[in-house]
């Protein structure tokens, strides 16, 4: 990596590391500029094209600074209320559809056509279109969270599903994971940051994945390799970030809440259909024994086998896109508690490191090492993005609530229109009959 | 034969308007207004507590503008006098499907459905006490009682009733035990539940009876399954309730959000509050049911009546042919009939012609008043019929027309609650909305 001239941290909007005063002191020396901040991803490979031309690992740094360079002006933080880039700023789209299953001698599987239309430089061509499978996608987010290791990554549906009890072949689990998968490539495109990431493009673009082997040794949750198992305890958290754990604690509670509330509304429709049934079958067996009756009492089982379709179909609704939406987000959340755990370590890595430095120092005037610099620098960097992704990460969940909820409240009222439109067009029946009759007597 | 019956329809509601059959119910109006816990000595000289129910009757007359109706009679009566009367009254016509009454005793039912909501939901949908003093039983039996009081009244027959108006009116103990129905009552009891096979039954009367059977059937399931509905419909919305507290409690987290959520969660509360009335409401319909569900019974028991009268008409006839032919072999001397008579006669020698002619004398008695017997039955029967299936054909155009109305007023019972349902939700949208 070459070592440029310092500049500033473009995603931190901060000042460059050798105008900040070193905390402990301010007549020493001042700190040789220090270098891009790179982060060494243990054991990662390179990612390659098909056509084997290796591609540069981008350092976060450097990616902040590409983005920079395009970013004449403001800072991040701004952008962040910004939360989806104006349609017409917006310059990369991509859509997850058309599932597939794949029948082989080894496996089955599903494949989703993502398609992306573009007008970025670092794409080739203006239009894509691949298919991907699950792996694929998870593969992705491997990746982009090694690479982006201060960036909250939007989650994946939930990759196991026990074989027995859930149908990885039904047309709802599919079309329930694909609506999640493209949500999560909808989130990453729309990331300032995370959208330009290589392993994004090579996602997008390229005919075959060539997934390293290496994939299985990463491990996805916890603490990744390159931050260093020291157990270094955190001194004093920020207050920003302790309200952020806050309320994400708070916050997941109360999705769990919803999520058993929407559950148990689920179970109590199921079973008033049921009963709802009968009751109409009901009426259809009195109706075979009346005459002047018999289409007045047909009438009103038809009306209540209208209204259980429509339950029906509010129910399924409830199940197929509201709940997963709600779980996915106890996902996002957890994933976010993620990144301020990462955060509050590396924080925790400075300042273990800073203060055996300074005891040294203070020994036998061995000067601040590199290392710890480099840490401040990741912390610091870590601080911003965090900050600016939180500000999206509650833009978005403000919009996909306001979504969520307002679809709800649209099915339930289609639920009631329909009904209510069946129960009108009986009564124009049953009065009809009535002034029918009258007519007739009259006759 | 359908024009001739409808001229025949014209006919009489010509009749009815020249007041030669008056309806009570056009003289009077007729309200069971209120109802009192009361506490007595009963027959066995213990203390009980019941229910009495306040009669109002004033002259049905139009009050002119302004001006304040008449002041009304008014007496108080408990339900086991309403149960005299209609034993009177199914004594007195038994060939009138005489109206049901509400009913005695609080049902099982009624109770199952008290207690479980009661710990399912801590939300009380009904009070768990459920005696024959509970509030809301006693409100509806009011309701019942009014009923059967104004279908009684609006009766071409029964209406004009002596013992009826003095129901109503002033003291009429006296006077329904004077009309010693009470020996009918027992009597009819005893042969009514007597078994007996009609050789030549009716056949209208058996397929009337058929379909009393079905609809007493069908209509207890349709009872049973709709308050099944209900009890799972009155979950469906409580849980709503929950989204109320739990908006609230995220909307105190939350900066831009909270304001919307906290509205949100209010008419979630609303929209779970809204079902007790819903439900309440319901429940005029299921007491609709109800009161035709009862009217099976009084049908049935037209129809029994009739099979007792047939029954008494065959036994006579058989009586008669018997006898005629017990009066054949006498004056032939053939024994075609056993009699002991003729078998000690066989065994100890021929009777004198003496006896045998006081013998035939006292058959040829016998058989006239035999056969006066099975004219007096045919016509009962014949009349029988006759009236009984006049209110029959009253009765199910009643029926057809009374269950009409309760399926539109219960199709407007459900728009009512579709449309509430919509006003909370879109209520709910539009703070969504603001989040």
């Amino acid at each position: 990596m070459s070592v440029g001239a310092p500049r500033g941290l473009a995603s931190s909007g901060q000042k460059p590391i050798t105008e900040i005063l070193h905390p402990l002191s301010a007549a020493e020396e001042p700190l040789s500029p220090g270098p891009d901040v790179t982060v060494t991803v243990g054991g990662d490979k390179e990612v390659a094209l098909t056509n084997g031309t290796p591609m540069e690992t981008l350092s976060p740094a450097s990616a902040s600074s590409l983005f920079n360079r395009l970013q004449l002006d403001d800072d991040l933080e701004a952008d962040g209320r910004d939360l989806y880039a104006s349609m017409e700023t917006r310059d990369l789209f991509v859509t997850v559809d058309d599932p597939k299953k794949h029948v082989s001698t080894m496996e089955t599987y599903i494949t989703y056509r993502v398609s992306t239309k573009t007008s970025r430089i670092e794409f080739d061509l203006p239009e894509y279109c691949v298919r991907r499978r699950y792996q694929d996608f998870d593969w992705l987010r491997i990746k982009l969270e090694d690479s982006q290791p201060t960036h909250l990554i939007p989650p994946l549906p939930e990759k196991f599903v026990m074989k027995g009890v859930v149908d990885r072949f039904s047309e709802e689990f599919v079309e329930t994971r694909m609506k999640a998968l493209d949500k999560f490539l909808k989130r990453v495109a729309d990331h300032p940051v995370l959208s330009f990431n290589p392993h994004l493009n090579a996602f997008l673009t390229a005919k075959d994945l060539n997934k390293r082997q290496g994939l299985a040794l990463l491990t996805k949750v916890g603490e990744s390799v390159k931050h260093v198992a020291g157990g270094y305890k955190l001194r004093a958290r920020p207050a920003e970030f302790c309200a952020m754990g806050e309320y994400l604690d708070t916050f997941s509670l109360k999705l769990g809440t919803i999520d058993r509330i929407a559950q148990r509304i689920i179970k109590e429709q199921s079973e008033y259909l049921t009963e709802l049934r009968e009751y109409g079958t009901v009426y259809s067996s009195w109706a075979g024994s009346e005459q002047e009756l018999r289409r007045p009492l047909e009438g009103v089982a038809a009306c209540v086998t209208t209204c259980c379709g429509a339950l029906e179909e509010l129910s399924d609704n409830m199940s197929q896109d509201f709940l997963p939406v709600l779980r996915e987000y106890v996902l996002y959340v957890e994933s976010m508690k993620n990144v301020l755990r990462k955060r509050d370590q590396s924080q925790a890595e400075y300042e273990g490191r800073l203060e055996a430095a300074v005891l040294r120092k203070q020994e036998d005037r061995t000067p601040i090492p590199m290392e710890v610099e480099k840490c401040q620098d990741k912390m610091e960097c870590f601080n911003a993005d965090l900050k600016a992704d939180w500000e999206r990460w509650q833009s978005n969940k403000r919009q996909d609530f306001k979504q969520l909820l307002t679809g709800m409240a649209d099915k339930n009222i289609n639920y009631y229109e329909k009904c209510q439109a069946a129960w009108e067009s009986l009564i124009t029946l049953l009065q009809d009959r009535q002034t029918e009759d009258k007519t007739s007597e009259t006759n | 034969r359908r024009l001739s019956a409808h001229i025949c329809k014209e006919l009489e509601q010509f009749v009815d308007f020249l007041d030669l059959r008056t309806n009570l119910l056009r003289k009077m109006e007729i309200n069971v207004v209120e109802a009192e816990k009361r506490t007595g000595k009963n027959t066995v000289n213990m203390q009980e507590t019941y229910t009495v129910y306040l009669i109002e009757t004033r002259p049905a007359e139009t009050v002119p503008e302004g001006g304040t109706p008449a002041t009304p009679d008014t007496l108080w009566r408990r339900y086991s006098e309403f149960e005299l009367l209609r034993t009177y009254l199914l004594v007195t016509y038994p060939y009138i499907v005489i109206p049901p009454l509400p009913e005695k005793r609080v049902s099982d039912a009624y109770l199952e459905g008290k207690v479980k909501n009661l710990y399912k939901f801590k939300f009380v949908w009904h009070k768990l006490s459920a005696d024959n003093l509970d509030p809301d039983f006693v409100e509806r039996r009011r309701g019942g009682l009014e009923n059967f009081l104004l279908r009684v009244a609006s009766h071409s027959v029964l209406s004009n009733d002596e013992i009826f108006f003095h129901f109503l009116t002033e003291g009429w103990r006296e006077r329904v035990l004077e009309t010693g129905f009470q020996d009918k009552a027992d009597s009819r009891l005893k042969s009514l539940s007597a078994m007996f096979r009609v050789k030549n039954p009716d056949k209208r009367f058996t397929a009337l009876k058929h379909y009393c059977d079905e609809l007493n059937t069908v209509i207890s399931q349709l009872l049973r399954v709709r308050a099944r509905v209900a009890d799972r419909l009155y979950g469906v919305y409580k849980v709503h309730g929950n989204y109320g507290r739990v908006f609230s409690e995220w909307s105190a987290i939350e900066k831009e959000m909270g304001d919307g959520l906290q509205s949100a969660g209010h008419h979630m509360d609303t929209y779970a509050a809204s079902i007790d009335d819903i439900l309440e409401e319901e429940e005029h319909y299921a007491d609709q049911l109800k009161e035709y569900l009862f009217y099976t019974d009084a049908v049935r028991s037209v129809c029994r009546k009739h099979e007792l009268i047939q029954y008494e008409l065959e036994m006579a006839a058989q009586d008669l042919t018997h006898k005629k032919q017990q009066k054949e072999e006498l004056a032939t001397g053939t024994v075609r009939v056993f009699s002991l008579k003729g078998m000690t006669s066989k065994l100890f020698g021929q009777e004198s012609q003496e006896q045998r002619e006081s013998r035939l004398a006292a058959l040829e008695q016998s058989i006239q008043e035999g056969e006066e017997a099975v004219k007096e039955k045919n016509t009962e029967c014949q009349e029988f019929v006759r009236t009984a299936w006049e209110d029959i054909e009253r009765f199910k155009e009643q029926k057809d027309k009374d269950l009409r109305e309760a399926l539109i007023s219960y199709a407007i019972m459900q728009i009512s609650m579709c449309k509430k349902g919509i006003q909370v939700w879109s209520n709910a949208k539009e703070c969504f909305n603001k989040m």
